[in-house]
C-alpha cells in the first residue's frame, strides 16, 4: 500500500480541487439517484397534483378565456407553468431530507469527510434536479395527451430537460438553505408552507405579468420561478416566448443557483451544532 | 501494512480547549494528551462535555477558545488535513438506511479519495472483516443494530485513519453485539496501528476496551490514567463504578438534558 493512500490529499491543485469537486459531487449525486429509483410510487403520487392543474384548471380556464394570453391558447400557456410548479413543489421540500439526515447522523459523516461542503451541496442539488426531471417526463406526456402544442425537436426537449434540472437544483438548494437555518422538521414545514404559495402566485406560471398590479409585477421580477416559467415557455411551446429572452432567463437561474450553493455550503456545518 | 511507524507526537493534544453555548460552558479549559496507538476512553455522565469535545476534535464544531491538534494538525487552522486523518462514528446513526451496505462503503471510499483501483478490494475486505459480506447488497434499514455499527466502523476505517473517534459506539446494543463491536475495534487498532478515542458512560466498556481513561465532569477533566491507576486513587478494592462515582460527584443524577435523553433513546430504538 503506497503512502499516497494514507491520509494525504490527491496530488496536484487541479486534481484536488477541480476534479475532487467533480468526483465528490458525482459520488453524492449517484447515491441520491439510486434512492429515487427505489421509490417509483413517489414520482407517480407527486404527478397527481400537476395533472389536476392541467386537466381541471387548464380545461376550465381555456374554455372561459378569462385569462388573456394573446394568440396562445390558455392550455398551451399553462402547461409550462404547471411544469415549473411541479419542479418548485417537488424541490421546495428537499430540506426535509437534509433535516432527516441531520436527525440520524448521516450529515455528521458527510461533514467530517474531506469532501468540500460545496461539492456535497452541489451533488445533492443535481440529484434533486434529476428527480424533478423524472417528474417532468410524466407531466410532458400528460400535456401531449391533452393536446398541448409541444415542441418535439431534440434541441427543444434537451433544453427543457436542462432547465428542469437547473430549476430543481435551484429550489432544492433554496430549501437546503432554509433547512440549515431552521434545523427542525416542524419549523421547516411551517416555513415551507408559507413560502410555496407566494412563490407560485407571484410568478407568471398561471397568468401573464401584464395582469398583475405593479407591486406584484415587481415581486415576480425578483422571483426565480418567473424566469423558470419563461425559459420553459420559450423552449416547450410552439410560438411560446418568455418576457425577458431565453439567455437572460438562463443566466438568472444559473446565477441564483450558484449563489444559493455558496450560501448552503457555508451554512451546512451549522446544522449539526 | 508493514511500513507503519508510530509517530512520537501525541495523536490528540488539547490545550485549554473550551466551548461555550451562550451561558453554558460545555467544555471548560480541557487539557488532554492521547498517545498514539492506544484505545482511549472519555468517560463521564450525560452532559459532561464528551460529545462536544469529540465534535471539536473532528472539526464539526469550532472551539470558543484554546487549541487542539489531531494527528499533528490544528483543528481550526487545518480542518481539511485533520479530516483526511480521522475516522468518525457519531452517536447517531450515520449509515444511510436507504442504501445498501456496499453503497454506503462506496460513498465513503469516494468521498475520502480512495484510489479507484483499490476501492473494490478495500470494500470487499472491510465487509469480510466486519462479517457483512452476505448482507452487502441488502438495504441498511434491514440490518440489526450490531450490523449497522460494524458497517459504520468499516466506513470510518476505509481510508485508514490515524485516529478513529467513536461516540458511544455500543449504545443500545445487546451484549453479544457489543462484544462483536469491541472485538472488531481491538483488531482494527492492531491491524491499522491507529489511535482510538471512544466516549462512553458504560464502565464495562471502559474496562474491557480502553488502555487509558479520562473522566470528564461538568465540562472539565476530573481524572485521567489507566484503569488500574484510577482504581488505586479511589481505594484498595474500588471498582470502576466507584471511580466513576468518586470523580463524577456533584452532577445531577437524573441522566442528562432532555435533548440528550431524546437523542440517546432515538439511537437506541433505531439500533435495537
Amino acid at each position: 500500500m503506497t503512502s499516497s493512500t494514507l491520509g494525504t490529499p490527491p496530488s496536484g491543485w487541479v486534481n484536488r480541487h477541480v476534479l475532487g469537486f467533480g468526483r465528490h459531487s458525482l459520488a453524492v449525486a449517484q447515491m441520491e439517484i439510486a434512492k429515487i429509483g427505489r421509490e417509483p410510487t413517489e414520482l407517480l403520487t407527486r404527478a397527481i397534483q400537476p395533472a389536476l392543474w392541467l386537466i381541471v384548471f387548464g380545461q376550465v380556464f381555456t374554455r372561459t378565456r378569462a385569462i388573456p394570453t394573446g394568440t396562445m391558447r390558455y392550455l398551451d400557456y399553462l402547461a409550462p407553468g404547471v411544469l415549473a410548479q411541479s419542479v418548485l413543489f417537488s424541490a421546495i421540500f428537499y430540506g426535509l431530507a437534509v433535516i432527516w439526515e441531520r436527525d440520524l447522523g448521516v450529515v455528521h459523516k458527510l461533514l467530517v469527510s474531506p469532501a468540500s461542503r460545496s461539492s456535497l451541496v452541489f451533488g445533492k442539488a443535481i440529484s434533486a434536479g434529476l428527480r424533478a426531471l423524472a417528474q417532468a417526463v410524466i407531466i410532458l406526456a400528460l400535456a401531449a395527451v391533452l393536446g398541448v402544442r409541444l415542441r418535439t425537436d431534440v434541441m427543444s426537449l434537451m433544453g427543457v430537460a436542462l432547465v428542469v434540472v437547473l430549476g430543481g437544483a435551484l429550489f432544492s438548494t433554496f430549501s437546503f438553505v432554509i433547512a440549515c437555518l431552521v434545523k427542525t422538521r416542524e419549523r421547516f414545514m411551517g416555513v415551507g408552507q408559507v413560502l410555496t404559495m407566494p412563490l407560485f402566485f407571484a410568478s407568471n406560471a398561471i397568468y401573464p405579468l401584464s395582469m398583475m398590479p405593479p407591486w406584484l409585477r415587481t415581486i415576480s421580477a425578483l422571483n426565480p420561478l418567473t424566469y423558470l416559467v419563461n425559459a420553459l415557455r420559450a423552449l416547450m411551446i410552439e410560438g411560446g416566448e418568455g418576457t425577458a429572452g431565453l439567455g437572460t432567463d438562463l443566466l438568472v437561474l444559473l446565477a441564483v443557483f450558484l449563489v444559493l450553493v455558496g450560501i448552503a455550503a457555508n451554512l451546512y456545518e451549522g446544522i449539526v451544532r | 501494512m508493514s511500513e507503519f511507524e508510530l509517530p512520537v507526537r501525541p495523536a490528540v493534544l488539547t490545550q485549554a480547549l473550551t466551548r461555550r453555548f451562550g451561558e453554558l460552558v460545555a467544555v471548560d479549559r480541557l487539557d488532554l494528551e492521547i498517545a498514539s496507538g492506544i484505545i482511549f476512553g472519555l468517560l463521564g455522565p450525560n452532559g459532561a462535555g464528551k460529545s462536544t469535545t469529540v465534535k471539536m476534535l473532528t472539526t464539526l464544531l469550532p472551539p470558543s477558545s484554546g487549541r487542539a491538534t489531531v494527528a499533528g494538525h490544528d483543528v481550526v487552522r487545518e480542518p481539511a488535513a485533520v479530516r483526511r486523518q480521522i475516522g468518525y462514528v457519531p452517536q447517531l446513526i450515520s449509515a444511510d438506511g436507504a442504501l445498501s451496505g456496499y453503497e454506503n462503503l462506496l460513498l465513503s471510499a469516494k468521498l475520502y479519495d480512495v484510489p479507484r483501483k483499490e476501492q473494490a478490494a478495500r470494500i470487499d475486505d472491510a465487509l469480510q472483516f466486519m462479517g457483512l459480506t452476505d448482507a452487502a447488497r441488502a438495504m441498511v434499514r434491514t440490518y440489526s443494530g450490531g450490523m449497522v455499527r460494524r458497517l459504520e466502523v468499516a466506513q470510518a476505517l476505509l481510508h485508514r485513519p490515524a485516529v478513529l473517534f467513536l461516540d458511544e459506539p455500543t449504545i443500545g446494543l445487546d451484549p453479544m453485539a457489543r462484544h462483536a463491536v469491541w472485538e472488531r475495534l481491538r483488531e482494527s487498532r492492531t491491524r491499522y496501528a491507529m489511535t482510538v478515542l471512544i466516549t462512553t458512560h458504560d464502565m464495562d466498556e471502559a474496562e474491557q476496551l480502553c488502555d487509558r481513561l479520562a473522566i470528564m465532569n461538568g465540562g472539565r477533566l476530573a481524572a485521567t490514567g489507566t484503569v488500574a491507576e484510577l482504581k488505586q486513587r479511589v481505594g484498595p478494592s474500588a471498582t470502576l463504578d466507584d471511580v466513576f462515582a468518586h470523580f463524577a460527584v456533584g452532577v445531577i443524577t437524573e441522566g442528562g438534558s432532555y435533548r440528550d435523553v431524546v437523542n440517546t433513546r432515538n439511537t437506541a430504538e433505531r439500533l435495537g
